[in-house]
């Protein structure tokens, strides 16, 4: 039987995003297509996302060429969560952006390319071809690019610029790595890669091509040496746009770094090693910078700067347990992440500002959503049982399996500063008065908002918050995921047994 | 640009490039060729026709704005590819008719693939240079 189901998760936001583009002058109708593609879409991959949990690997081969020459969309069980998590968190964007963009941004196809980023993910996830995978990042990265600078404001062309040329150089030296495989191998799909990667001889080539996929996905995940580019940009579109790129936008690179050093590269110690260096120097420093911030989203940047160290920790590790804490964490943290920064926009929709020295006075107006924003930063840091807690104990159980000190000790450090980072944010922005209040009052636009509106802002932050209180009080189910996960991650065979033998490549 | 020659030669150059254009996309399903060279080179034609007698005298010539080629062509694109999906093959998969049509050759899913890759690139690159050129 041919897996449509594969596909649909890909398709859906295109044909959205079309009937979005003959909508294109008509900015209203545009946002009620945008929430019903959106809805659609989340559905196909819940859809999907079931069927993997069976412990099937579902393949397609597109055009009906067979697997090692043709171009192949697998899904297994981290693609299918990590598709329902990115149209999930895709969904909630999508309604929180339908009231907080404004017809300017709308008028130059915000929502379409919208469903462009979202197919682009949701692609990426799937590619089961090395050089489809960089097509799909094309395809993100030119979305981000519009995304990023629709709008035109000083600060936004700025972050753009650095944001744009770091994303140009990550492809450019992914794209050699391809090459290079390509150029020794002579294939570009995955599995049959993982294949003869293992009976090659040329060792040194293929170092080098791990090293710059290494690098290439090490820009656009952000981690140590090469983050500095996230928290320049990341804080300058506005609120829905930073959301699904905070959420979301570097989790692909982190998804890209497991799958190809879970498939074609492997144990290579030199490799493992240098992860868990970049690994706990990027918790370590990105929990630092986020202290010094005064700036919300500046904050939130640096944190996923340390929180993407958690999952690189894992990897580098790789047992299985360090794997079912890694894919646990990375599910985590593109919930919270992106409630995270749509709730710097409602503090700024509530307050008329993003800095801290401005903020104040929010727990004594709004006790009941200053509890459901203590929810999603909690679950930030990872106080127990929230849904931080448990893949934070599944990384420190694995390291203390291996005795990895430095680990140990950097999960403990990243985790206390995300602490107080946090209660920084708790402290000025909800507990303390508020400073200025009437000469910010000017700036809000909260109170004109009729009610319908005010709930749309509310409802997508309700959501991500419940699934992150879902995940955190039932974790015993997404552990039997991630345990799944890792099984198939840890054993490349059932992927490439899964793409190379697939019934439909015998004619 | 304001010469006679020019002016004179794109009245007759811009038909025969589109001419030309339709048969790059026809010829590339096999033969260098195809939607995107096809299409620049449609583009080409309005973009000479628009250096030589204005830019609001291409724009009534085309009727209506080039941006909205894209969706029409991106439709036309996504719809060759998921027609298969009907017949229950893969995504993408190449249709053919069974008999050879005239003119044409034999007719499949790809070439309308390529028609809408035609249209995606004229609408692009036009909507690019006449709005460079506009905010001039």
């Amino acid at each position: 039987m041919i897996a449509h189901v594969v596909i649909w998760p890909i398709l859906l936001p295109l044909v959205s995003a079309i009937v979005l583009m003959f909508f294109w002058n008509q900015s209203k109708v545009q946002r009620y297509i945008t929430v019903a593609g959106h809805g659609i879409s989340l559905l196909a991959s819940f859809w999907l996302a079931l069927r993997t949990y069976s412990g099937d690997i579902i393949t397609l081969n597109s055009g009906s060429w067979p697997a090692p020459y043709g171009i192949v969309f697998v899904a297994d069980a981290l693609s299918g969560t990590l598709v329902l998590l990115a149209s999930l968190a895709a969904f909630c964007v999508s309604l929180f952006s339908v009231v907080s963009i404004g017809t300017g941004r709308a008028s130059f196809g915000f929502f379409p390319i919208l469903q462009f980023l979202l197919m682009g993910l949701n692609g990426s996830f799937l590619a089961g071809d090395i050089f489809n995978l960089y097509v799909w990042f094309e395809v993100i990265i030119i979305s981000s690019f519009v995304l990023i600078t629709l709008g035109s404001e000083r600060a936004q062309l700025e972050g753009a610029i650095k944001y744009v040329t770091m994303n140009l150089l990550a492809s450019i030296i992914f794209l050699t790595g391809i090459a290079i495989l390509y150029g020794l191998l002579g294939s570009l799909n995955l599995a049959d890669l993982s294949v003869k990667i293992a009976q090659s001889d040329d060792k040194g080539l293929i170092n080098t091509a791990a090293i710059l996929l290494l690098v290439g996905f090490g820009i656009k995940s952000a981690i140590f040496p090469m983050y500095f580019w996230l928290p320049a940009s990341y804080h300058t579109p506005p609120a829905a746009v930073s959301a699904i790129f905070g959420g979301l936008l570097t989790k692909v690179g982190v998804y890209a770094l497991i799958r190809v050093f879970s498939l074609l590269f492997i144990d290579d110690p030199f490799i493992r090693s240098t992860f868990i260096v970049l690994a706990v120097s990027s918790m370590i420093i990105g929990a630092m910078g986020a202290l010094v911030q005064q700036n919300i989203r500046k904050i939130f940047s640096f944190l996923i700067i340390s929180h993407i160290g958690f999952m690189i920790a894992g990897l580098g590790m790789f047992s299985t347990l360090a794997v079912i804490g890694m894919v646990f964490y990375l599910f985590h943290d593109i919930i919270v992440k992106t409630n995270a920064f749509m709730i710097s926009g409602l503090i700024f929709k509530l307050r008329g500002s993003f800095r801290l020295e401005n903020l104040g006075g929010l727990y004594n107006r709004y006790p009941y959503l200053s509890i459901m924003f203590a929810l999603a930063m909690f679950s930030l840091v990872g106080t127990p049982p929230l849904s931080g807690f448990w893949p934070k104990l599944f990384l420190l159980k694995a390291s203390f399996n291996e005795l990895n000190w430095w680990i140990i000790g950097g999960i403990i450090a990243a985790s206390f500063l995300t602490l107080i980072a946090v209660i920084k944010i708790w402290l000025s922005v909800f507990w303390r008065k508020h400073p200025n209040y009437v000469e910010a009052k000017k700036r809000i636009v909260w109170y004109d908002l009729p009610k319908i509106q005010k709930f749309t802002i509310l409802l997508p932050i309700a959501i991500l918050t419940v699934v992150s209180l879902y995940i955190g009080l039932n974790a015993a189910k997404i552990v039997e995921i991630c345990q799944l996960i890792a099984e198939q991650i840890t054993q490349p065979s059932l992927y490439i047994d899964a793409v190379l033998s697939n019934p439909e490549n015998q004619p | 640009m304001n010469t006679i020659i020019l002016k004179t030669a794109s009245k007759y150059l811009l038909p025969l490039l589109l001419l030309f254009s339709i048969f790059v996309l026809l010829r590339g399903h096999y033969l260098p060729g195809g939607g995107f060279v096809g299409g620049l080179i449609a583009a080409i034609a309005f973009v000479l026709h628009a250096f030589a007698n204005g830019l609001p005298h291409t724009q009534r010539l085309m009727r209506i704005h080039p941006g909205f080629l894209m969706p029409f062509g991106l439709a036309i694109s996504a719809v060759s590819g998921m027609f298969p999906m009907l017949l229950n093959q893969p995504f993408m998969t190449g249709v053919w008719k069974k008999d050879p049509v005239p003119v044409i050759g034999s007719l499949g899913s790809a070439l309308f693939f390529d028609i809408g890759v035609y249209l995606v690139v004229i609408g692009a690159s036009l909507t690019i240079l006449f709005t460079i050129s506009e905010t001039r």
